[in-house]
């Protein structure tokens, strides 16, 4: 498409590519630390809630300065997992899904947290009673009742992760095709004299990502409820 | 012996401390609101631990804590219809009755697929939602559900409460043939008319205890008990045997108390029936009555008399190994001269007729 430059491209899909790699990969983490903060009666679920929202309040700054810290080659799991899995995040898109992934966290498992809090345990019981384990009920009973709070947590963290801007140049910088997803495109073209207009284009595109994102969320989430209540 | 249970737990303001036995047939847990009857039942589906009991069903320990035994409920194999249907919203009742049977071992007894939903009459529903069911439709997918996980036993917590008297009576009858294929059920219930129709054995919950247990006729003919067992909706139950029809077009139900006469054919001869007798639709007379429309007098020695306040008072009469109370006032009884060992006949003004398989037990 002549609508965009090929640098303008690269951005965008950069960005698609980051923001489905994160929610895809703490999808899981996700559901499953909301099923611990829903119905976990543990000590210490207070200081698991309060570490998941750390990334809400804190400065975008300062949690990718906490992950350059850590996950950095230097840092004490950035240097595991390169010398034990060849996996490096610092500089690299998969660093800037990293940083997506952790801010959108918060989003992702209070949408679901809510769903499995709004699941009635009566239910549970009586798929235990007709010989169900704890991990059948789960999959065949909890799971498909939860399924438009965690459509709704996977789209809020999508667009959360296409926006991010602060954690991420923070930790990958912003490096053109490597780590330079929309919104550091964005920033660098107001930095250049006479780059607004490519910065209102990709302003748009930002647009048109979020209302699809908005759609297609509301679509799904009116099917599954249409499923779920019969009728 | 079906169920052995007896279970201690301590809820503060509250002590549960009940120990029965249930035999074949249907066990009532009869008591009022906060008598103890859900602990008793979630205690026997292995939802709720209490502090000390013991669990038997069919030979197999579910519950010892004295050895240490809890079976999780997935393993305890009982069936268990709520007193809230709890379909699972997300699946058609196709899937919803099929629920269990996957988990159920595949050599286990139990009924078909098609028997059940013929037994329950929802065959058309099958491909439908939850959602889009009736009171009654939920009450009887959620029994056909708990059939086809193929239970050892089925526990029912008050499955028709929530239901209309109309919907009560569309239920009703498909309990008791399950009752009559020989599942052995533990219902829990505060409406004295459904143990009356259908309980085999009667376990009379008061404040956490056991007030009284036993064969369904000797707890429910008892005068000390009829007042708990519901005042003026007390009454006993007698079996029958339906006998031959007289050419006015009566039919006979034979009893161990004698004949009863009714109009209404309730079944083929030979067929078994329950009959419920209201304390209060029985009246005494010492000598036969003669001049009296009543078409039902069964000759009986009164074997207890129990006041009530209020100036009213429950008459047991023994009729060989059958029982009938009857609910008169205290004026009655002191005209009449009632005493232990006085024979006297009781004139039954109305009969209740159901189905049952009472006389076997």
């Amino acid at each position: 498409m002549s609508f965009l430059s090929p640098e303008e491209w690269t951005a965008v899909l950069l960005s698609l590519k980051v923001a489905t790699v994160a929610v895809a990969a703490s999808l899981p983490f996700g559901i499953g630390v909301a099923l611990l903060l829903a119905r976990s009666r543990l000590p210490g679920m207070w200081l698991l809630n309060a570490l998941v929202h750390l990334p809400l309040i804190l400065p975008p700054v300062v949690t990718g300065y906490a992950l350059l810290l850590s996950f950095g080659r230097k840092g004490p799991i950035g240097g595991f997992l390169h010398d034990v899995f060849g996996l490096v995040f610092a500089f690299r898109w998969t660093g800037a899904a990293l940083a997506a992934a952790v801010m959108g966290f918060p989003l992702m498992v209070r949408a679901i947290r809510l769903a499995i809090e709004a699941v009635d345990p009566k239910l549970e019981q009586a798929a235990a009673t007709l010989g169900a384990s704890r991990i059948a009920v789960f999959a065949t009973v909890t799971l498909p009742l939860i399924l438009p709070g965690v459509l709704a947590g996977a789209i809020l963290a999508f667009a959360k992760a296409m926006g991010e801007f602060g954690a991420t140049i923070t930790f990958v910088s912003n490096i053109p095709g490597q780590t330079q997803t929309l919104p550091s495109a964005i920033y660098s073209f107001l930095q250049i004299p006479g780059g607004e207009l490519q910065a209102a284009r990709l302003a748009g595109v930002s647009v048109v990502v979020a209302l699809g994102a908005v759609l297609i969320s509301e679509g799904v989430a009116r099917r599954v409820a249409k499923r779920i209540g019969g009728a | 012996m079906m169920l052995e249970v007896s279970l201690t737990h301590d809820f503060g303001s509250f002590a549960v401390d009940v120990a029965f036995t249930a035999p074949a047939g249907v066990t009532a847990l009869f008591g009022a609101s906060g008598a103890g009857k859900t602990t008793v039942i979630n205690a026997v589906a292995g939802l709720f631990r209490p502090t000390q009991g013991r669990v038997v069903a069919q030979g197999e320990v579910l519950l010892d804590t004295g050895r240490g035994v809890n079976l999780p409920a997935r393993r305890r194999r009982v069936g268990y219809v709520f007193q809230e249907p709890r379909l699972f919203p997300h699946l058609s009742v196709r899937s919803n009755l099929l629920y269990g049977a996957r988990f159920a071992p595949k050599a286990a007894p139990g009924p078909g697929f098609d028997q059940v939903i013929e037994m329950l009459g929802i065959g058309a529903l099958l491909e439908r939602r939850p959602g889009a069911l009736s009171g009654g439709e939920k009450a009887r997918v959620s029994i056909g559900r708990a059939l086809l996980s193929k239970p050892r036993l089925l526990l029912m917590d008050e499955p028709l409460a929530a239901l209309d008297a109309a919907r009560r009576e569309e239920i009703l009858p498909f309990i008791e043939r399950l009752r009559d294929a020989g599942l052995p059920v533990l219902y829990v219930s505060h409406s004295i008319g459904e143990v009356a129709r259908l309980a085999s054995t009667v376990v009379l919950l008061d404040a956490g205890r056991v007030l009284a247990a036993g064969p369904a006729a000797e707890v429910l003919s008892d005068p000390a008990l009829a007042a708990r067992l519901g005042g003026a909706e007390a009454g006993t139950v007698l079996a029958a045997t339906v006998g031959e029809t007289a050419p006015d077009g009566l039919v006979r139900l034979d009893t161990a108390a004698g004949p009863v006469w009714v109009a209404e054919p309730p079944g083929a001869p030979g067929t078994r029936l329950r009959l419920r007798l209201h304390a209060s639709d029985v009246i005494l007379a010492r000598a036969r009555p003669e001049g009296l429309s009543a078409l039902n007098i069964l000759p009986g020695i009164v074997e207890r008399i129990e006041p009530e306040p209020g100036g009213r008072a429950f008459v047991r009469l023994r009729m060989g190994r059958e029982a009938v109370l009857a609910r008169l006032t205290q004026r009655s009884v002191t005209a009449l001269g009632l005493a232990p060992g006085v024979a006297c006949h009781a004139v039954l003004k109305t009969v209740a007729v159901s189905r049952d398989d009472l006389g076997a037990g």
